[in-house]
């Protein structure tokens, strides 16, 4: 990876009360890309978002904005950063236009009607520009935190669960609104709990669970894995080896031999299930039973980490 | 200097205060003509001079310090507290602000209400007594002065409370009654021993008789003890804040 935009290292957040909220983190943000953190709730991503913004002290680790320390030249730093917090936070009876000119003025960027008139165009609320934030529905109230995010200029976005508790319809125009910020060159870092979102809008996705990021992977590359499907045959007769003529799909054999297992893409267009089948009949190997499986985000997430600790345990030793 | 960033709270702020205009002012003007009904007309009209000073433009120092004090408190804990029960911090704190920056706009906006309200209370005192004032511009800096510290010692507050009826505790249980003891309505020498010397231990009493000095020439303890009174209780203040924002005490986690 060359020259990040993001560059974060080592960065730890422990509680007073003990609890490690983040456990030496090291990620990497590249320039223009859409970035999903993906874990369950109470994985860190919320914390890693906040410090890296300056809303929470981390108690250890670096972040160099476009190779800057973030907190040495935390002005340039916050100037090219937005925040879209998970909450609906704002003054609720400021009038829309006035909290999102506010915003743009506290970055420190000169008053730009012009400017503030595109964005709120853009995210469809101009109309509604003289009305009370109190007034707007949940869907207009999301649309202006991303607003007040953008008002002044961003380069590096963050949206902390931008689609939670958010309509199919308005999470399909916040999807659209992500892409066209990118066409931009804006650089967006988003978290989600939703498999599919990642999916929908990601270059790169990292998985996050309990304060450790255990993977960070091209969408593709995780959506193969996600998409993996195992099939299971129960033999008639247990097998003491993988017989030749079934090496092309390269089976393993669990359970005593009992069991014949087969990885397979379920999302190929040929998943090799049938001619397995056919070849199997052909070298007269007989199974009562079969089932598939797939591993679900919840199976990766138990799988990464039993890994990660047989990793760690084999360190030690 | 992000001098857009610390208008940009003052504006916020001060829009606020404009919000509420006809309360936050009706409220002085009404309290005061209160007084001066009952101490200046019914009172005062009994009481002999101090200090050679009729005793109802006495009192309007004291009258002034006392909503000084309170609205600066009030208003500067209000304001930052506000914002930490909103959630809408979030944005100050991700701003590229320091943390002089931030205080500059709220204490500024809180300072400036306090000491419009101030104003009006002289303003108003002055349809009931003759009030001269001897130093204005001086009566101005030490006006200026005592806001911006009460409203530094109220930002204190404003981050320290945990709900909004803690923000009231601090003026209601300790500068309402320390000043009413303070010789906001009558001089200290008026009292009785141990009473008088106990009265010395009181920090109000050396910002009333500072601010008393700039309208009559005198006042009941040396101006510059006044002065080096307010001053430490600034200084104090200030290293309240530096100590909060380099912690991050009930502001970031």
């Amino acid at each position: 990876m060359s020259d990040p935009i993001l560059s974060i290292r080592g960065l730890r957040k422990s509680y007073a009360s003990g609890t490690e909220a983040l456990k030496a983190v090291d990620l990497d943000i590249e320039r223009g890309e859409i970035f999903a953190l993906l874990g369950p709730n109470g994985a860190g991503k919320t914390t890693l978002i906040n410090i890296v913004c300056g809303t929470v002290t981390p108690s250890g680790g670096t972040v160099l904005v476009d190779g800057k320390d973030w907190l040495r030249n935390y002005r340039e730093a916050r100037t090219r950063i937005g925040l879209v917090p998970q909450e609906l936070t704002m003054d609720v009876f400021e009038p829309l236009i006035s909290t999102v000119s506010f915003s743009r003025e506290l970055f420190g960027r000169a008053p730009d009607r012009g400017k503030i008139e595109r964005i709120l165009r853009d995210l469809s609320l101009w109309d509604k520009r003289n009305q009370i934030l109190k007034d707007l529905s949940g869907g207009m109230k999301r649309r202006v935190m991303i607003a007040k995010a953008l008002a002044h200029e961003p380069d590096i976005l963050f949206l902390d669960e931008p689609t939670a508790g958010v309509d199919v319809e308005l999470r399909r125009d916040m999807w659209k609104l992500v892409r066209r910020l990118r066409e931009d060159g804006t650089t967006i870092i988003l978290t989600t709990h939703y498999i599919e979102e990642a999916e929908e809008m990601a270059d790169r996705v990292g998985v996050i669970n309990k304060g450790e990021l255990i993977l960070v992977e091209e969408k593709h590359a995780l959506m193969e894995k996600l998409g993996r499907k195992v099939l299971h045959l129960h033999l008639a007769e247990p097998l003491s080896a993988v017989p030749p003529a079934l090496a092309e799909w390269g089976p393993k054999l669990s359970d005593e031999g009992n069991t014949l297992v087969y990885e397979f893409d379920a999302k190929a267009e040929r998943t090799g299930i049938p001619s397995l089948l056919s070849a199997m009949r052909d070298a007269g190997i007989a199974f009562k039973d079969l089932d598939t499986k797939q591993s679900s985000l919840e199976d990766i997430f138990v799988g990464l980490i039993h890994e990660q600790r047989d990793e760690q345990g084999s360190a030690a030793q | 200097m992000n001098w857009r960033g610390i208008w940009a709270i003052y504006k916020f702020e001060m829009h606020r205060f404009r919000r509420t205009l006809w309360t936050g002012l009706a409220v002085p003007v009404i309290t005061t003509s209160l007084y001066f009904i009952v101490f200046g007309a019914a009172i005062g009209s009994r009481m002999s001079e101090i200090n050679g000073i009729d005793y109802g433009s006495f009192i309007v120092p004291g009258l002034m310090m006392l909503s000084l004090f309170t609205e600066s408190i009030f208003n500067a804990s209000f304001g930052i507290h506000m914002p930490r029960f909103t959630g809408t911090i979030y944005e100050i704190l991700s701003a590229p602000l320091s943390a002089f920056e931030t205080v500059l706009g709220y204490v500024g906006a809180a300072a400036s209400k306090a000491m419009i309200v101030a104003l009006v209370i002289l303003a108003t005192a002055n349809l009931f007594v003759d009030v001269r004032v001897e130093h204005p511009l001086l009566m101005l800096m030490y006006l200026l002065l005592v806001a911006v510290t009460f409203c530094l010692f109220g930002f204190i507050v404003g981050i320290w409370a945990k709900g909004f009826e803690q923000l009231q505790v601090i003026p209601l249980l300790i500068v309402t009654p320390l000043t009413f003891l303070g010789g906001a309505f009558y001089s200290i020498d008026m009292l009785g021993e141990p009473w008088r010397s106990l009265t010395l231990f009181n920090p109000v009493v050396y910002l009333i008789n500072g601010f008393r000095w700039t309208f009559f020439g005198t006042a009941d303890v040396p101006v510059a003890i006044s002065l080096a009174a307010t001053f430490g209780f600034l200084l104090a203040c200030l290293a309240g804040i530096g100590w909060i924002f380099r912690t991050g005490y009930r502001l970031k986690q």
